[in-house]
């Protein structure tokens, strides 16, 4: 029987919330193709506890895996697909998988198909859905080598399942690793104060207008764009108010940008903002006016008072991220 | 140190989106095109790590005849020669085959350092560069920000997820691919212009190579996403209207 095998990567210990979901991919890939589900993880076996039903759980356990780096990841992924011989190889597509998975694919004479939000399946080829030009374009893909073909899944392409207990014991995978191959030394990651402000590149932003009202009510949005993991942007009167610093400023006087999503919160949407923004990917709005223009060009409005709206949206992300 | 810098040509951000003939890519004609934004900050980094250090810049780039244009704008900011693996047929290629072009392109180089962007804009792979560093046999991180040398090779800035940051440290040779935005891109001078036009461009024919091999990945069909731009309100109370909005947010605009 075939596999679609899933590396999961850990995040404080557990499977992380975008892993699941490429489990979730991974069952739907393996169902629609008679295959068997195995997942797989860097990590203790109690972390693969809750992971529903599988073939076969495996933890890979090597103290020269306790930091990542892509030699030590490589090197270990590359043993376990030798050992499974796996049709599919199913990465959830993370900063760390995007360090490695091409490394991976390259040493098995494959290519992965990144950042893929969807597959369809017809007679036995399956076709990959990824995005081209930042989103502006999908491209279908198929693997024309033979197996494994190596896929790594965008973040909420798919819904991860509710926790279950895994259906089988978790086996245990202990890779031949030389501390001599591995080549780079990781330091301890860090959090730094966000330097300069490049908005142009930012791929989320939260930009607040007069609606805000006062300096003070500035945390208020300041909270939901690191809850979001965004960049604070704000409309020219809140810069000239000197509540924000110029730089942060979009509009035609201010900088240009085009991210994945606006969230623009007490903009009214005059023009001279809107040249600023309306090249963004999704726009979503909050304004008390129903009539505001912003809403002429939000893919999402919320008509209400930003200032019950903001913090109930603030903890709903916090809640969401875990 | 002498570093190679991997440089894509790629159309610009704005260009508009259609559909040709064929179905399996973009109509090209009145595109304009330029240099990946990655790949620019790539070139960024090498020319402030040769004016730190000295050494030479080389910059790398595939594709059709236009991509010299491209090429000639890197020298003009101040690498010092170009290679251009000429071809008109790379969107035949996979990933793979266009780092085997580059590996073969470069053979003997012997560079201690080479740069590439994180990911193109067209195609948004990410993976060329890691590719060529399997290839090349040599060490590799992405997503840096920064370079530092230091006496047992380099020491990287490298970013992670959710405005995490991490210190790497590497021998010498290697690959990095690098992160738009942490520094100030430079405009090519007038003199820098002038000097471009004098400098080395060597043009080498992909088939010449000896790379030739089946794609494994093959692009079939493209097809621009369904998006209905009316929009869609959120009712309820701030709690509710928060949460639709979140599950919006994961399932529709998969920023979550």
């Amino acid at each position: 029987m075939s596999t679609v095998l899933v590396f999961l990567e850990a995040k404080s210990g557990s499977p992380s919330r975008i892993s699941l979901e490429a489990l979730a991919a991974g069952a739907a890939l393996a169902t629609a193709t008679g295959a068997q589900l195995a997942a797989a993880m860097v990590g203790p076996a109690a972390a693969l506890d809750s992971l529903g039903t599988l073939a076969a759980a495996i933890s890979i356990e090597h103290p020269l895996l306790d930091r990542y780096t892509a030699d030590g990841y490589t090197a270990a992924c590359a043993q376990l697909v030798a050992r499974l011989q796996p049709d599919f190889v199913l990465f959830p597509h993370t900063y760390q998988v995007r360090d490695f998975a091409p490394r991976l694919a390259t040493r098995l004479g494959r290519v992965l198909i990144s950042d893929v939000t969807a597959f369809s399946l017809a007679g036995s080829t399956v076709t990959f859905t990824r995005q081209l030009f930042q989103g502006k374009l999908n491209g279908h893909y198929h693997s024309a080598a033979p197996a494994p073909c190596l896929v790594s899944i965008q973040a909420g392409a798919f819904h991860a399942a509710e926790p279950a207990p895994t259906s089988v014991p978790v086996e245990s995978f202990a890779p031949t690793l030389e501390s001599s191959a591995i080549r780079t030394q990781p330091g301890e990651p860090f959090r730094a104060a966000s330097q300069t402000v490049d908005l142009s590149s930012a791929p989320l932003i939260v930009s607040v207008g007069r609606g805000i009202k006062d300096e003070a009510n500035i945390t208020l949005v300041q909270e939901l764009a690191q809850a979001l993991g965004a960049e604070l942007a704000a409309s020219r009167p809140i810069c000239d108010a000197g509540w924000l610093p110029m730089e942060r400023q979009v509009g035609s006087s201010g900088q240009t940008v085009a991210p994945k999503l606006y969230l623009a919160v007490g903009i009214s949407g005059a023009i001279q903002h809107l040249v600023g923004m309306k090249g963004s990917q999704c726009v979503v709005a909050i304004n008390k006016d129903e009539n505001a223009p912003i809403f002429e060009i939000a893919d999402y409005g919320i008509v209400g008072d930003l200032f019950e709206v903001v913090p109930a949206l603030t903890a709903a992300i916090r809640k969401a991220k875990g | 140190m002498k570093i190679i810098v991997a440089i894509k040509q790629v159309p610009e951000r704005d260009a508009r989106i259609r559909i040709d003939s064929s179905g399996r890519w973009i109509a090209l004609d009145d595109i304009e095109f330029r240099m990946n934004e990655s790949d620019a900050y790539a070139l960024e980094e090498a020319l402030l790590l040769k004016e730190a250090h000295g050494g030479e810049v080389i910059v790398l780039s595939a594709g059709p005849e236009r991509v010299g244009q491209t090429i000639r704008e890197a020298l003009a900011k101040g690498a010092d020669r170009g290679i251009h693996i000429a071809s008109d047929s790379l969107a035949s290629l996979d990933a793979l085959g266009v780092a085997r072009l580059m590996a073969a392109a470069i053979a003997d180089e012997h560079p201690d350092l080479i740069l590439t962007g994180l990911q193109s804009d067209d195609l948004g792979l990410g993976q060329t560069g890691v590719i060529l560093a399997e290839l090349l046999g040599i060490p590799h991180s992405s997503l840096i920000l920064k370079i530092e040398k230091i006496e047992s090779g380099l020491r990287l800035l490298r970013e992670l997820e959710d405005g995490w940051f991490q210190h790497i440290t590497l021998p010498t040779p290697a690959l990095l691919t690098i992160q738009s935005g942490n520094t100030k891109l430079r405009y090519a001078t007038l003199m820098g212009i002038k000097k471009a036009k004098t400098k080395e461009l060597r043009t080498v024919d992909a088939a010449s190579l000896g790379t030739g091999s089946q794609p494994s990945l093959l692009l079939d069909s493209v097809a621009l996403p369904s998006r209905q731009k009316t929009t869609q309100m959120l009712p309820g109370s701030p709690a509710e209207a928060a949460a639709a909005l979140v599950a919006k947010l994961q399932q529709e605009v998969r920023v979550l």
